[in-house]
């Protein structure tokens, strides 16, 4: 994931991106966008959450009209405009989280990356959190690599779900997602008639590792 | 001392936090609970001050009583006679001025150097891990052991003293400072980061701000520091300022001079500590209050 995003230099082998050679200029990649999203939200809590979310901009002195305009327009799709002057620390989990999506999105990326970034919500907020973001990922057609522990979100939200296998890692399965639903909610796909089968399918593999 | 203090300022904390919910309209048992907290806090001011009050009227009744010697113990009305005696050609004012312009500027050199080098250490890592050995010995060094050899090199006068207070204070405020941009989450810096920014992106807007706390508490130690510092100076190397006064005092056998400028010095540290406890819970404050105002 660092090395996707990045912030390490691979020791051998490429990235390809659309077929063409990701460049590593020492400090980060140019293009394309990459989006990373962290583990924890990581607002700072002496900002605001509207200067939290402006933050890639501001780092990157891209605080044009345009681009505020545009976050502010996540804000208000996502339900955070009215909060846009409060400070973190006011602020739920599952809020926490969607502003730190969005702070993010601020940046126009064409890939996210996504670390784990529910670990550390409760189970409740969890669900209904990654049911959000899902949904925001999906709206805005972004392409997203999540890395999760958990199987039953990994395949509520993938297209794809890729096996990894221990260290050193590699790609042990490919496995495509389809699910036939009427309900996009979080509750919605792991209700799906081939939950399930994917749920078993996978944790055989997973199973299969730790045998070794 | 700082302990009492800081627990009153805990309770302080409270009590604000519950008055904001009392202005959200909370039910009688919400504002019987409130009132029995003033109450409590009241209670603490009266014994403070009961106990201030008693143990001045005990010295004084002591000492006219012939209970304790007044030539060694003196008391109050003689200190306060004294206070009174020396104000009138503004002799004592010109002492207290000297004191506390040495202490402020001292500690006004410490926080800038300080800061200065736990920023220049934090981004050149390198040089902080060979420096780390120097500034521990200096820090573990009794500072005073150093005001003779200033003295010899600097002669006597305010240079001196205002080094002598600053070289009590520095090196722990620099290891104090760098520690703290050390224990700013490694997270937060990848962050900046992930966002494209740079090491000196991630200094200014993280470590800086995130170290505003560290900053102001490092500097209620560097101002009481500072104070040691400077009578230390003063009771080798001055004409002038209360640590003169107390030397002199003990010199000459005159003990209501010396333990006037004692409790001189006790206001003062009270004063200059309160001020700083002042401007942090303004800038505590501040950060509240435009929560509020804003939303």
């Amino acid at each position: 994931m660092n090395i996707l995003a990045g912030l390490i230099k691979q020791d051998s082998g490429s990235i390809l991106y659309r077929g063409q050679s990701m460049l590593h200029d020492g400090d980060s990649f140019y293009t394309p966008r990459i989006g990373y999203m962290l583990q924890h939200d990581h607002l700072f809590e002496w900002r605001t959450i509207l200067k939290n979310v402006l933050l890639g901009l501001e780092i990157r002195k891209e605080l044009t009209k345009e681009n505020i305009e545009y976050v502010e327009e996540l804000l208000h799709k996502y339900g955070l405009y009215e909060f846009r002057h409060k400070k973190p620390s006011q602020l739920s989990g599952g809020m926490k989280q969607r502003a730190a999506l969005i702070r993010t999105l601020a940046l126009n990326p064409e890939i996210l990356l996504l670390d784990e970034p529910f670990s550390a919500l409760d189970y409740q907020t969890r669900l209904s959190v990654s049911g959000d973001i899902g949904s925001i990922i999906r709206e805005n057609k972004k392409t997203a690599v999540l890395v999760t522990h958990n199987l039953s979100e990994a395949i509520s939200l993938a297209d794809k779900i890729l096996v990894l296998s221990k260290r050193p890692a590699t790609i042990k399965k490919q496995v495509k997602i389809a699910l036939t639903i009427t309900d996009h909610s979080p509750l919605g796909y792991r209700s799906a008639k081939e939950f399930n089968g994917y749920f078993n399918e996978i944790w055989e593999d997973l199973c299969d590792e730790k045998n070794i | 001392m700082k302990k009492i203090f800081n627990q009153r300022n805990r309770k302080n904390n409270n009590a604000a936090a519950d008055f904001t919910l009392a202005a959200a309209g909370i039910s009688s048992a919400q504002t019987a609970y409130l009132k029995s907290l003033r109450r409590y806090k009241m209670s603490v001011y009266i014994f403070r001050f009961l106990i201030l009050f008693g143990f001045l009227l005990l010295w004084e009744i002591a000492s006219f009583t012939g209970l304790v010697d007044s030539f060694f113990f003196s008391s109050p009305s003689r200190v306060v006679t004294l206070f009174i005696d020396m104000s009138r050609d503004f002799e004592i004012w010109q002492h207290i001025r000297i004191t506390l312009a040495e202490t402020l500027l001292s500690f006004l050199i410490i926080t800038v150097i300080s800061t200065v080098s736990a920023i220049l250490l934090i981004s050149l890592p390198k040089t902080a891990e060979v420096l780390e050995p120097i500034l521990v010995v200096l820090n573990a060094l009794p500072k005073s052991a150093l005001a003779p050899l200033i003295i010899v090199w600097l002669g006597t006068g305010m240079n001196t003293i205002i080094i002598a207070g600053i070289s009590v204070a520095l090196f722990g405020s620099v290891i104090n400072m760098y520690t703290g941009f050390q224990q700013v989450e490694k997270e937060k810096i990848k962050l900046i980061r992930t966002l494209g920014g740079t090491k000196r992106d991630a200094l200014r807007l993280v470590m800086l701000p995130a170290s505003v706390p560290i900053l102001i508490s490092n500097m209620k130690v560097n101002i009481g520091l500072a104070l040691v510092g400077v009578i230390i100076g003063e009771f080798l190397a001055a004409k002038q300022g209360l640590g003169y006064l107390i030397i002199y005092g003990s010199q000459v056998f005159q003990l209501d001079l010396l333990i006037m400028s004692i409790l001189i010095l006790c206001i003062i540290a009270l004063v200059l500590y309160q001020s700083l406890q002042l401007i942090e819970n303004r800038i505590n404050g501040k950060s509240s209050r435009g929560k509020s105002s804003r939303s």
